[in-house]
């Protein structure tokens, strides 16, 4: 899996299990127009420090928080990036 | 009126008190004492009572009602610096401890040992003895709280034969309550501690045919737990000291058909309140501003009690008042009216805040403990960077529970059953949950 499959598929169990409608995950989509609530990002956060062992959003400092589905991807390819190093 | 003179009251008979390594047969009282020659030196000390054995407990407590101004009842696990801290706010003059070497210098140290040896004739003291204790905070020391006999033993009425056991330790209040209703009841004490498993306690106070026993929820969920239950056949098993959801009161209920099971609420502070006896959790709307020996108010979703089983006050300089000018304790335990009834659904300190929604981790947990699989739960914060913290669980399934999709299933039904917010994001699969001494969970670390 990668870091991006792994984002995707969770934005996509997520909404499913807060019955959400998500729109398509193309990168220019605007996070807070995704159809997801900041609850949401809060559980996809957590998911995904389970999974990828990372939560760029508790480090970041300086960094500019990501505002889109791109970003968010790369936010988090960034901090594996740089655990791994 | 002191413990001698409760037990005097319906007579010592073949009463006691039975730990698994000791017994203690009242009528002895009268001749032995467990402190021996020196109890005379305790006569109007302020003393720190600081022993293992709960057996041991009893007869010092037995011994010392009516003799010490002051009795601390330390609980068992306390170490130097929890008694130091206390012998000065209580300005305690004297120790009963079981050591070789007193665990701390007071002008008076008296070991107690058993069996019990001759009893000296002492000089009773000149007021009632104060019963003080500690009460564990969920941060910084434990509050010390003064009752005297008459406060505690308010709740007692007259009754039929009964054989006693409990989980508690009889140091905590929920056991004292018990300790109190044995001596002055016409029946004897079963009780456990030091490391004696759930199983064979229940072994225990089956083959000594108890008919009546107490303790917190979470006693209760480990006893259901241990497949000793059944060696049990009570009349009558109480729960105090925790929420009692409808999960535990129904489990009981398949497990002990004959018996009559009741929730009672008590804290320390306040005293006993009341008992439900209707297999329900919470208590009827009605009970509230309702005019009778213990008055409850609820004032910003939070229950308040007047009565005379009410604790004295603080010790120390600095303590808080106990009671607000009319004689309210606030209990802190917050309730919720649903229908014709109140009732609990948390603490007011535990509240998880996600995202400014609040959360009672006891009322979450009562939705988990519905579930099928479920015995047991913890729900705590987590951390999170978005919205502070989100809820997650530790659960303890029922042995036959498959746990194959389990989580996935159990967090659904939650998501079901409660907002978002409140809803478990993730649960761990855990073989126990972290028990205070006290016998309730432990909601911190």
């Amino acid at each position: 899996m990668t870091t991006r499959s792994t984002i995707l598929d969770e934005l996509q169990a997520v909404a499913a299990e807060q019955q959400k409608t998500l729109k398509p995950l193309r990168d220019d989509l605007p996070l807070m127009e995704s159809g997801l609530d900041s609850l949401c990002f809060a559980i996809l956060v957590a998911r995904l420090e389970d999974t990828l062992g990372v939560d760029p959003f508790a480090s970041v400092s300086g960094a500019k928080f990501p505002t889109t589905v791109g970003e968010l991807v790369a936010f988090y390819q960034a901090a594996a990036d740089k655990a791994a190093a | 009126m002191t413990l001698a003179d409760l037990i005097a009251r319906s007579g010592a008979g073949e009463r006691g008190l039975e730990s698994r390594a000791h017994r203690l047969a009242f009528a002895d009282f009268a001749r032995f004492s467990a402190l021996g020659a020196d109890l005379g030196a305790l006569a109007g000390r302020s003393v720190i009572l600081h022993v293992r054995d709960m057996a041991l407990a009893a007869a010092a407590l037995i011994d010392l009602d009516g003799l010490a101004s002051r009795i601390v009842l330390c609980p068992p696990g306390w170490g130097p610096e929890p008694l130091a801290q206390a012998a000065e706010r209580a300005e305690a003059d004297a120790i009963v401890h079981d050591r070789l070497v007193p665990p701390l210098q007071l002008p008076v140290a008296v070991q107690a040992a058993l069996p019990m040896r001759t009893r000296p004739a002492v000089k009773p003291a000149a007021q009632a003895t104060e019963w003080v204790l500690p009460t564990s905070g969920t941060s910084g020391p434990p509050k010390l709280v003064v009752h005297t006999l008459e406060t505690l033993a308010g709740a007692l009425t007259d009754a039929p034969p009964q054989q006693w056991a409990t989980f508690y330790d009889i140091r905590r209040y929920g056991g004292l309550q018990i300790f109190l209703r044995a001596l002055s009841g016409s029946g004897s004490l079963r009780v456990s501690g030091g490391d004696e498993s759930v199983e064979a306690f229940l072994a225990r106070a089956g083959e000594a045919g108890v008919t009546h026993m107490s303790g917190t929820p979470s006693h209760w969920r480990k006893a259901l737990m241990s497949g000793e239950a059944h060696r049990l056949s009570p009349d009558y098993v109480r729960l105090s000291g925790e929420i009692a959801d409808d999960a535990i009161l129904e489990a009981l209920r398949e497990q002990y058909l004959n018996a009559r099971i009741e929730h009672a609420y008590a804290s320390t502070e306040a005293g006993v309140a009341f008992t439900v006896g209707d297999g329900r959790a919470g208590f009827p709307a009605d009970w509230i501003d309702r005019p009778g020996p213990v008055a409850l108010r609820v004032v910003d979703e939070t229950l308040q009690i007047r009565s005379a089983r009410r604790a004295l006050r603080f010790l120390g300089g600095d303590a808080p008042a106990l009671a607000d000018a009319e004689g309210f304790v606030d209990t802190g335990d917050m309730v919720e009216l649903r229908g014709d009834r109140y009732v609990f659904v948390g603490r007011r300190g535990g509240i998880i805040n996600v995202g400014g929604a609040k959360v009672h981790p006891e009322e979450v947990e009562a939705v988990l403990n519905a579930h099928p699989a479920v015995r047991a739960s913890r729900v705590f914060a987590r951390k999170n960077p978005i919205t502070g913290a989100i809820v997650v669980a530790d659960v303890v399934l029922l042995p036959s529970a498959a746990q194959v999709g389990l989580e996935r299933e159990i967090l659904e039904a939650c998501r079901g059953r409660l907002p978002a917010h409140m809803a478990p994001t993730r649960l761990r699969f855990v073989p126990e949950l972290p028990m205070t001494d006290g016998g309730k969970l432990a909601r911190h670390g």
